[in-house]
């Protein structure tokens, strides 16, 4: 098999990374900085037998992706700050109802129509607690191209496997850089897909769980005719106002990825070992850092990082630790202190944590991080 | 026939208010369902919040209840997964043309094979009574104590315009011609609507004096008009009028066998 070598861009590496993790359909809405995603899979979709829609707003290509999940068919929607405002409430609704869908979030800056074509990495907080209710939610958050690829696929995997919304949270940088990328071989990837019912349809309880927590789920047009519902709903599928009922139902719900949180919570260290003095970032920002990073050890600092991957589940173990080895942890983001207030609450005063935070739509530069560096010596 | 089949029997009783016409639209459903002989399995019915938007609830198919005004979105995206799936929306006037408009236009536009039943009971009843995008002007609701200051709309013409395939209205008194009507748009390849005109005596009827469920049904009687002889009337004749029967029925390119060819296209090249 050729080598899969190219020249990408980071929306056009979910594009592919979706296709190659088994989705078959997306719904959209234009929208900067995201739109390429949609472009390329109205472009790809159907040359694999897959389908494309341009929605009439950015609520209804939500609503879209998890009646096509519901039917079998793996979906993506892709947004950016305003459309993922609005997408909020389906987004509820494929947590509370356990739909497997990815969602992912070009990031621009905000509030409100905000900074269109601009880097930002202030939908942190929105894409943790952005639709209403207690609710589980995965959030992963790429820093090249390659590994934009990467993370989709992985976002489909645990979609798929824990039955959850997943979001890939990318900022305007990682959407519009172009790379060189090797993709590995198809038959190279780990593909999970949803786990079915093997029961028959008599016996089929669409929401109880064994130990994994996960029930199996069927696809509508199967065999297993139940019922899906947003309201808080018993193991049948079916509403309940039964106090002990809704918390069984909630409390699975709302524990059932820490059982995970292992295999999910996943974070790239560099130099770490020996390091004094610490920086936890994430997506283009940590790009900036790494080479401020290397500016500083060359000038003899031992500074080392932590690259979050999953934001949420939040890594709290890992930066707890990584508090009690260094003086200070420098957390650069774009945004007001997102991250900063979570990296605050981990290290439970252990180092101080110091922001360095920019919401002008100008990215980090290595300059500002190695400045913070200096001033923690 | 045996509509028990297709219901689920440990859901009863249903959660509908005595009086209101949604049960009949529902047997009305299962009657058609049944005359065309498609399996269970192969039918999802998709709703949105409100009262009518219960009905998946109750029978023995692929059902799905999803967010308020957002049925049709669930619907579409089902239906492009799953296109040997027959898809029926059950909404309500709030649902399917106040917050989810934008959704009932597009999904006309596009003329997707779904069948959208809206039932039209002029009020939002299961938050209590208020005002509806279908309140007649003048009328009252806990929100519009004043009287409804606002114009209808006209859902069928709205439909129409939009480029749906087949578009009907009966109310729940004339329930043989409903099942009938329903038949007809279950079966037409592309989008369908039926308006079912179901009276809300809790909620509307009760604040507007129109009386008891019954009396709101038999009303119904007087007022409806057959669209063949809606045809010989004028404007003004037709005032407060419900047409019923079938408005339009045309053919129509149907959007997802469109897109299927767009795949056979795209794998060729």
């Amino acid at each position: 098999m050729k080598p899969r070598t190219y020249m990408m861009q980071g929306n056009v590496a979910v594009a592919e990374g979706a296709i190659d993790a088994g989705c078959r359909f997306f719904a959209g809405y234009p929208i900067t900085p995201s739109s390429e995603i949609g472009e390329t899979l109205s472009k790809r979709l159907p040359e694999i037998g897959g389908k494309f829609i341009q929605m009439e707003d950015e609520i209804s290509a939500m609503g879209a992706v998890i009646g096509a999940s519901l039917g079998g068919v793996k979906s993506l929607t892709a947004t950016s700050g305003p459309g993922f405002s609005l997408k909020q409430e389906n987004i509820g609704y494929a947590s509370i109802t356990e739909v497997p869908v990815v969602i992912v979030n070009v990031m621009r800056g905000g509030p409100s129509t905000g900074l269109p074509t601009l880097p930002s990495q202030s939908d942190v907080m929105q894409a943790r607690w952005g639709t209403h209710g207690d609710h589980p939610i995965i959030v992963l958050t790429p820093a090249t191209v390659r590994e934009t690829y990467d993370m989709t696929i992985q976002a489909f995997n645990m979609s798929e496997k824990y039955r959850v919304p997943v979001i890939l949270l990318m900022d305007e940088i990682i959407g519009h850089v172009y790379e060189k990328v090797t993709l590995p071989n198809i038959d190279e990837l780990t593909i999970i897909n949803r786990k079915k019912p093997t029961c028959s349809a008599q016996e089929y309880l669409p929401y109880i769980a064994d130990e994994t927590l996960i029930p199996p789920m069927a696809n509508f047009g199967e065999g297993y005719r139940y019922h899906v519902t947003g309201l808080v709903h018993d193991e049948t599928g079916f509403p309940t106002n039964k106090t002990d009922q809704i918390e069984v139902m909630l409390n699975r719900l709302n524990s059932k990825l820490d059982k995970y949180s292992d295999e999910i919570i996943q974070y790239e260290d560099t130099f770490t070992e020996d390091a004094k003095i610490g920086i936890v970032t994430y997506g283009s920002s940590a790009r900036s850092s790494k080479n401020a990073m290397r500016k500083a050890r060359e000038q003899g600092i031992p500074v080392g990082m932590i690259r979050i991957q999953t934001l949420w589940p939040f890594p709290t173990e890992r930066i707890y630790e990584f508090g009690r080895q260094v003086s200070h942890i420098i957390v650069p983001e774009l945004n007001l202190g997102q991250i900063a207030h979570e990296v605050e609450h981990a290290v439970k005063g252990a180092a101080e944590v110091v922001p360095v935070n920019k919401i002008n739509g100008d990215p980090i530069h290595p300059e500002e991080v190695l400045l913070k560096i200096k001033e923690c010596i | 026939m045996d509509y028990l089949q297709y219901l689920r029997l440990d859901k009863f009783p249903h959660i509908w208010c005595a009086g209101c016409g949604d049960g009949i639209a529902l047997k009305a459903i299962l009657r058609a369902v049944h005359n065309i002989g498609w399996e269970k399995d192969n039918i999802a019915m998709v709703s949105g919040i409100g009262c009518s938007s219960r009905t998946p609830g109750y029978v023995d198919f692929n059902t799905l209840h999803t967010t308020h005004g957002r049925a049709i979105p669930f619907a579409t995206g089902l239906k492009m997964a799953r296109p040997e799936m027959n898809v029926i929306v059950v909404s309500g006037d709030g649902d399917a043309t106040a917050i989810g408009g934008n959704h009932l236009i597009h999904a006309a536009r596009r003329n997707i094979d779904l069948t959208v039943l809206i039932y039209n009971n002029h009020i939002y009843g299961m938050t209590g009574g208020q005002v509806s995008p279908e309140t007649p002007m003048g009328d009252f609701a806990t929100t519009a104590p004043y009287g409804a200051m606002e114009n209808n709309f006209d859902i069928s013409g709205l439909t129409i315009a939009a480029g749906a395939s087949f578009v009907a209205r009966c109310t729940v008194y004339h329930a043989n011609l409903l099942g009938k009507l329903i038949e007809k748009a279950l079966s037409k390849k592309g989008f369908s609507l039926v308006e079912v005109m179901s009276p809300c005596p809790t909620a509307y009827g009760k604040i507007n004096k129109k009386g008891t469920g019954n009396e709101m049904i038999l009303n119904q009687k007087q007022l409806a008009v057959r669209v063949e002889r809606a045809k010989t009337m004028s404007p003004e004749e037709l005032k407060n009028k419900i047409i019923i029967g079938t408005i339009i029925d045309r053919e129509l390119p149907e959007y997802v066998n469109t897109y299927e060819k767009i795949i056979s296209q795209a794998q060729r090249r």
